[in-house]
């Protein structure tokens, strides 16, 4: 089989805003694919609802497009019936962190072997400006005209809470770098959090492309990613300065390394076999 | 053996072992042939309460609980509620240690389980099995049957234990001999019979999942659905089966969608609050024609209402869940063999169609148990309706959601080398891909979507009709209520009625043509467990017929046979006059 090429990714017409953050990031998921040389047919994109979930519609690839808030499910639904297949999830803040917080939550402490990429902008697009989980205190919009009042959600913080296998942060303006950071996502056996910094040009006019420019900076190349305590330290980091990289990562065992059930063999291939209930039959006696 | 029917009744609180006495009790008849049903009224609590376990013994079949208690095993104050169940001949079995009863019908028989069980060294909880014991003796039943189970029970590992049992309940049958007591109740001595499997509705849910080849459930616990989610749990490993404690319900059914779209058969099970949680995934599933098969084991509502009590109230709810239009089938079986088997068609519509099929039980049903021949695992086909892998390699532009002309597209499942496969829960086009084209491709889809439900009406079967061909008296119902109809059919035309009954499992879509039996019916009632009568709503719509007579019970408990016999007799008076 030739290497996968990106024009075999194909090229689409978008419904996204000229300067949104999402073009950078589907720049870059192409490039760790082709990176990655990733066999396109053994992997799953899914997404949820949203500008950021709509970006398998511009790939050739096998995609699930469910429900606001639920990308997670469906994504642990799919892995467990078919490890094989590299399942990487796409949606925005509002779908993972605000609609679907209960299943991230579970979904990490699951430690399933997929990855999820989150397009954080900070607020809501295709619903028209409204804060999100993790909009800034005091942000103002039309539903907040006093501004938020709540304590934004801190996605890395509570990753790290529940022990999340990987814990990376990156910018929808760093191709290079959201693209490392993508294809050690994918990598890496377990949950994987990639949360993306990215503007966006319509309804976030405070946290625009240089606010985050000015803030973010890489981690040094003597960062431990393994020290719990210190990557929780790490992912609190907001205002001023926001540390991009990977956050935390551990190797606690994915949840199809654990359950026994799925150590040799996908669950598809392991064949049913309704002839087996004969001796079941006889439990009920 | 002649004709035998009675019933015993074990009634306490919840933790004294209600459940273990019945069980053992229940397969001892049950290994020697005799017809057994069994169900459970609980209390939503872990201990204390009143609940009680009621076990039919017949030489008929029967699929119902009866009015009335032959044996009552009495283990705490509350059980004097059943004394109007007693009849002159009825034996109530009480410690007067423990239980000062007064007796005011039948015998009470004083049988001092506690000072029985010290002096065979025993512990307190083994009382129960002197109470085994002693019903066993009241019917002089053959005691190597129930010892061969408590042996199984325990296994070689706790022999002593399984010993000790043994000559309790060796004391409590010896207990009953001398109080000469005998010939009470039909002597069961001589009883010989094939063994018969004894299986409840949870289980044979569960059963029929399993022949179906089913290998992945995801189901938050709910009363009364928990059963089903258990019992699949202890043949993971047998049966390659995944079953995940999701987070909550919203996540079961969007868990096992993704499991589905992958390409193995899923399920999730849940009570009404929790199929309620569900409910937008239902319209994903529509939307994205994947197959799901839902358990809805319904409970007595609104809200949290009886968690553990039973009602047929979420019928509209099923049909009707989850925004837009889309079709579904929902079959509501109304026997435990019949339960087992829908499971198994459940898998297979849900695959030949690409919908969601639910499946309406009850907690009745659920936590029932009968006495069945077995289970035919070879009639059931698994029909996935997958394309084949030569069949992909030769399709040079494969569509999710190809336009044909019965509806249902072709499926693929994603990791094929040949093609991509889409699922979008937006509007999209034959590739799956999102669309606003909404001159031509979502009129198409709307279409092609909904044009299923024409094959899908040939594929519902009628109702079963019970009862004399020429009756004109027509008694209507569906799921869970059959045994209690079939018995009272029996009943009613034993006092000279000649009634029939239609009983449907298949009851979404309904085929108008399957009606037809209302042309030529003269009285028709529509007996339901709930208040509104919604199947006897479905009926009219479908039928355009009008039918005033409803047959409704909703205080949370099944229908008795004499209770529909009653209501039955009621209405034909109040005609009369």
């Amino acid at each position: 089989m030739s290497p996968l090429d990106l024009n075999a990714l194909g090229k689409f017409e978008t419904a996204w805003c000229p300067g949104c953050g999402n073009f950078g990031i589907l720049d870059a998921v192409k490039d760790a694919f082709v990176r990655l040389d990733l066999d396109m047919h053994r992997a799953v994109l899914v997404s949820g609802i949203g500008q950021a979930a709509k970006l398998p519609q511009y790939l050739f690839c096998n995609y699930f497009n469910g429900l606001h808030g639920r990308a997670l499910p469906a994504a642990t639904g799919i892995k467990m019936a078919n490890k094989d297949l590299t399942v990487i999830v796409t949606s925005g803040d509002g779908d993972i962190y605000g609609e679907g917080g209960n299943h991230f939550i579970h979904a990490i402490r699951r430690n399933i072997d997929i990855t999820v990429i989150v397009h954080d902008n900070q607020v809501y697009g295709l619903t028209k400006g409204q804060a999100s989980p993790t909009s800034d205190p005091g942000f103002v919009t039309k539903v907040q005209p006093h501004g938020v009042i709540n304590e934004p959600l801190h996605p890395l913080a509570l990753a790290i809470a529940l022990d999340a296998g990987f814990v990376a942060r990156t910018f929808s303006g760093d191709k290079e770098h959201l693209s490392q950071m993508i294809q050690e996502g994918i990598r890496h056996k377990g949950f994987s959090l990639i949360d993306v910094l990215q503007p966006c040009p319509t309804f976030n006019k405070k946290n625009n492309f240089s606010w985050y420019k000015q803030r973010i900076y890489k981690l040094p190349q003597d960062y431990n990613p393994g020290d719990r305590i210190k990557a929780f330290e790490k992912s609190l980091e907001w205002g001023d300065k926001i540390p991009a990289g990977v956050v935390y990562q551990n190797s606690r065992p994915s949840y199809e390394e654990t359950c026994g059930l799925m150590k040799d063999k996908a669950l598809i291939d392991q064949g049913v076999n309704p002839a087996a209930l004969e001796s079941v039959f006889k439990e009920f006696l | 053996m002649g004709k035998i029917d009675f019933t015993i009744k074990i009634a306490g609180e919840a933790g004294q072992g209600l459940q273990t006495i019945g069980q053992l009790l229940s397969k001892s008849f049950a290994r020697r042939g005799l017809n057994v049903f069994s169900n459970q009224v609980i209390q939503s609590r872990i201990r204390g309460g009143h609940n009680w376990f009621a076990i039919r013994v017949s030489s008929e079949r029967v699929f119902s609980p009866s009015t009335s208690t032959d044996i009552l095993v009495a283990l705490d104050k509350e059980s004097a509620c059943h004394y109007k169940e007693l009849k002159s001949g009825s034996v109530v079995i009480f410690d007067p240690s423990a239980l000062p009863l007064e007796v005011k019908r039948g015998v009470g028989l004083q049988v001092p389980l506690a000072k029985i069980t010290s002096e065979n060294g025993g512990n307190r909880i083994m009382g129960n099995t002197v109470a085994v014991g002693a019903v066993l003796g009241l019917l002089e039943y053959d005691l190597d049957v129930l010892f061969g189970l408590i042996r199984e029970s325990f296994g070689d590992k706790d022999r002593q234990i399984a010993d000790a049992n043994v000559k309790i309940a060796q004391a409590g049958y010896d207990f009953i001999c001398q109080k000469a007591l005998k010939g009470r109740f039909p002597s069961l001595k001589n009883t010989q019979g094939n063994p018969k499997m004894f299986v409840s509705g949870s289980e044979a849910v569960a059963l029929g999942a399993l022949a179906a080849g089913c290998q992945f459930i995801s189901a938050y616990p709910m009363s009364p659905s928990t059963g089903i989610m258990t019992y699949l749990a202890s043949k993971e490993d047998d049966f390659h089966m995944v079953v995940e404690q999701s987070e909550d319900e919203i996540a079961s059914i969007n868990i096992a969608l993704g499991a589905s779209f992958a390409g193995v058969r899923s399920m999730t099970a849940s009570s009404g609050g929790g199929f309620a949680l569900m409910v937008e995934g239902l319209s994903l599933a529509g939307m994205i024609e994947t197959p799901i098969v839902i358990v809805l084991a319904q409970r007595p509502a609104p809200a949290t209402g009886l968690p553990t009590r039973t009602a047929q109230e979420d019928l509209e709810f099923a049909i009707h869940a989850g925004h837009g239009e889309f079709p579904r089938v929902v079959l509501a079986p109304g026997t435990i063999e019949e339960t087992f088997y829908a499971i198994a068609r459940a898998f297979n519509i849900a695959d030949k169609y690409r919908v969601p099929v639910i499946i309406l039980t009850d907690q009745f049903m659920a936590d029932s148990s009968s006495t069945v021949d077995g289970f035919d695992f070879k009639s059931v086909g698994i029909e996935k309706n997958l394309l084949s892998d030569e069949k992909l390699r030769n399709i040079k532009d494969y569509k999710s959601y190809l336009l044909t002309k019965s509806g249902v597209s072709p499926r693929a499942l994603p990791g094929n080398p040949h093609c991509f496969v889409l699922a979008d829960s937006d509007e999209h086009d034959e590739y799956g891909r999102i669309t606003e084209d909404v001159d031509r491709v979502r009129p198409e889809m709307v279409k092609k979507r909904n044009r299923k439900n024409l094959r899908i009406l040939k594929e519902v079967a009628p109702a079963k009709r019970y009862g004399p061909r020429d009756a004109k008296n027509i008694l209507i119902g569906w799921g869970s209520t059959y045994g209690a109809m079939k018995e009272a059919v029996d009943l009613l035309n034993e006092n000279k009625e000649k009634v029939a009954m239609f009983h449907f499992t298949d009851v979404w879509p309904l085929n108008k043509k399957h009606l037809s039996f209302l042309d030529r019916a003269g009285f028709v009632a529509v007996v339901e467990n709930n208040f509104t009568g919604q199947f006897a709503q479905l009926i009219v719509a479908a039928s355009g017929r009008k039918i005033e007579n409803r047959i409704n019970k909703f205080n949370g408990l099944p229908f008795e046979a004499q209770e529909i016999v009653s209501a039955y007799e009621s209405i034909r008076k109040k005609k009369r006059k």
